[in-house]
């Protein structure tokens, strides 16, 4: 697990070696493109987006970039991007695709599921 | 609120018609309307299939647009099998009357983490709907969700959500669902669907796969509760509605001709009863196909349509058969008046059987039908399998005003009674062909065993295959017993001779007895001469003595005066002698 992790961590720094510094320069190249689909105003996508917030604040900041979508507002969209459940939060950087059901509350799973390695392992490896 | 009532009854009562062959008979209407049918049945029995034909049928023929959510399978290869079933999908999703909404469920790409509902699914199955004003809904298979989500408290909250926000669309839902070991469904979704089930099935007896439905469960109608075979075939779904209930066929009074004039005679002048069922049967080579045929070739000289189905032979071995003794079929059958259809019985299911048969005649609308013959079926299968498929073929053929002829071939051994799988008690008029064996021959021989409501002959009638058709005899009954074949040429031809012998003699007799009239005749005249003879000299002698006699008389009185006178004399001497 670890390893893979280290792995996928090193084809990505290698990736982005030349990317990363236009990115930078633009402000907008991020190593994380995260959707949040939603419902209206809903209890629940109010915690997901808190949750996601908080969660990429702590691990992710500065490298991510985090979109709202109402599907009340755009019901189109869940065709597009094939949403089912709400709320969902797409992965959709860095590959692979991954979907993320629920309000997030479980942030273990959302860890898992948005591959972030924890600071504090981070650190120690 | 004082409108409820009213309301809910009609409600109860609406159905929206499938238009799938069959299944709107059973369902006395179709599915219930605005509400969920679920369809459960393992892999491979017709789940998919039925479901589109549901919304296809419905887009094209009852115009209620549908949405056609798939959870498996790929639009394209849901329009690629939509098409074996005769249904352009593409075009009806064009004309947008129809939306196929593929919904994809990677279980790998999915991470659950936290609370969540499917809020996402009621958007995408709502905009699809509200796109073309869908009337119908087909989810296929909201399984899938079980599979891909762990959580299921959520889902089943989720699903009984679902189903409540499509009544409220006002749409009629047909849920597909696999079918578990023991239980109608694995997941029990036949628990968000209350108010119509239905089980599809495709069995294996003796390596013959038959397809059969059955509805489980329809709240607040009536429906039929047997297991109905279906087929599916390039014009899609078809259920048979196998038997119906009640006895209440109506019962022409009209007759149709056996095609054999003297077999008619036999069953009281004008033939067999329209719409009865007849049984031929007999051993190898007593002539059943023959009469079969007379009985066809008759129809179509009536200009009525027939449909043959031959088990053993093949059309063109049957035609080249009939045509030796005197009976083209071949010219009813380039002027679409008679349809063949060869299939052998071991080929497909009983059940099978059945379906192709009443697709068959669906499709050609015959009056005459004829299975030749029925008894390959025993071999094909169970005898109790064949009686049942015959007890339904009857059902349907007798309902649709079909006359229909089975054939039946007995072994020597075997109780001809027992003949035809079973039948006989449904059987209106039973026609047994035999062989008799006698004077080192054999010889073909007829009888009607029974005719239902009709005065028919009981003689056994030799039954002649001649050139020119068929023909029957009536056999000679004498002395011996019954004499049939060359013995009954040979006892005629005695007969005759013996007849000519006795005609011979009745005229020498007749010329005797002229003779002798004459002779008579002869001495009558001659006594009636010697009578007038005598009579007139008779009548010349009492006329002489009458005229003697008036001579006499008047002597006698001309002498009695006379005498008088002489006495009166002497008085009158006296008289002077005084004066």
């Amino acid at each position: 697990m670890t390893r893979k992790k280290a792995a996928r961590k090193k084809t990505a720094g290698r990736k982005a070696a030349v990317p990363r510094a236009r990115r930078s320069r633009t402000a907008a190249a991020v190593d994380y493109d995260l959707v949040l689909f939603v419902s209206g105003a809903s209890e629940r996508s109010r915690v997901a987006l808190a949750n996601i917030k908080a969660i990429a604040n702590e691990h992710l900041s500065g490298r991510y970039r985090l979109s709202v979508v109402d599907l009340y507002q755009q019901p189109e969209r869940a065709r597009e991007h094939e949403i089912i459940a709400v709320p969902t939060l797409v992965k959709r950087l860095p590959q692979p695709l991954r979907r993320l059901i629920g309000d997030l509350s479980d942030e273990d799973r959302v860890m898992v599921g948005l591959d972030i390695v924890p600071k504090s392992r981070n650190g120690r490896g | 609120m004082t409108k409820q009532p009213r309301r809910l009854v009609a409600e109860a009562l609406a159905k929206c018609p499938t238009g799938i062959r069959g299944l709107d008979q059973i369902t006395d209407g179709g599915l219930p309307r605005n509400r969920s049918t679920l369809v459960c049945g393992g892999p491979g029995a017709g789940k998919t299939l039925m479901g589109i034909e549901f919304l296809a049928r419905g887009a094209r023929d009852f115009r209620e647009p549908g949405v056609f959510v798939s959870f498996e399978e790929r639009p394209d290869d849901l329009a690629k099998n939509a098409f074996s079933l005769g249904f352009d999908l593409g075009r009806l999703t064009r004309g947008k009357r129809l939306v196929v909404e593929h919904i994809a469920l990677d279980r790998t790409q999915l991470v659950e983490a936290g609370e969540y509902d499917l809020e996402g699914l009621f958007i995408r199955l709502g905009a699809a709907i509200d796109s073309v004003g869908a009337k119908r809904v087909v989810l296929d298979t909201i399984e899938t969700l079980f599979g891909a989500l762990t959580n299921q408290g959520i889902l089943r909250a989720e699903l009984n959500r679902l189903f409540s926000w499509l009544k409220d669309k006002g749409v009629t839902t047909l849920i597909t669902a696999e079918r578990g070991h023991g239980v109608l469904t694995r997941h029990g979704q036949e628990e968000y669907v209350s108010d119509c089930v239905m089980v599809l099935d495709q069995r294996v007896i003796d390596q013959i796969a038959t397809r059969r439905l059955r509805i489980v469960k329809y709240r607040g109608s009536t429906h039929g509760t047997n297991e109905y075979p279906f087929l599916i075939d390039r014009s899609g779904f078809q259920v048979m509605p196998i038997t119906a209930i009640t006895l209440d066929y109506v019962s022409p009074r009209q007759f149709v001709s056996s095609g054999v004039a003297k077999l008619d005679e036999m069953l009281g002048g004008k033939g067999f009863y329209r719409a009865s069922t007849i049984l031929a049967s007999g051993t190898a080579g007593t002539g059943k196909t023959s009469l079969a045929a007379h009985f066809v070739d008759a129809a179509c000289r009536r200009g009525e349509r027939c449909l043959y189905f031959a088990f053993e032979e093949s059309p063109a071995q049957i035609v080249r058969n009939m045509r030796s003794i005197g009976i083209d079929l071949e010219r009813w059958v380039k002027r679409g008046l008679l349809t063949f259809h060869a299939i052998r019985p071991t080929s497909v299911g009983m059940e099978t059987h059945v379906s192709l048969k009443l697709k068959y005649v669906e499709e050609a609308r015959p009056r005459i039908v004829v299975l030749d013959p029925i008894s390959s079926y025993a071999a094909a299968g169970t005898l109790q399998d064949a009686h049942a498929m015959l007890v339904r073929l009857i059902d349907l053929f007798k309902a649709r005003g079909i006359t229909t002829m089975f054939t039946s071939l007995t072994s020597g051994e075997e109780n001809t009674e027992q003949a035809g799988a079973g039948v006989s008690s449904l059987i209106d008029a039973w026609i047994l062909l035999r062989n008799l064996e006698q004077a080192g021959e054999r010889t073909r021989s007829l009888y009607v065993l029974k005719a239902r409501g009709m005065r028919h002959s009981n003689q056994i009638r030799e039954f002649l295959l001649t050139d020119r058709g068929a023909d029957l005899q009536d056999v000679y009954v004498g002395p011996d017993g019954v004499l049939v074949g060359s013995a009954r040429a040979a006892q005629e031809m005695r007969d005759r001779v013996a007849a000519a012998a006795s005609r011979r003699d009745v005229e020498q007799k007749n010329r005797h007895l002229e003779r002798k009239q004459k002779a008579f005749k002869a001495r009558i005249a001659e006594l009636e001469a010697a009578y007038a003879a005598e009579v007139l000299d008779i009548e010349q002698a009492i006329a002489q003595e009458k005229v003697r006699q008036e001579s006499g008389l008047a002597g006698r009185t001309a002498l009695a005066s006379n005498r008088q006178r002489i006495a009166r004399g002497r008085p009158t001497r006296a008289v002077g002698s005084k004066a």
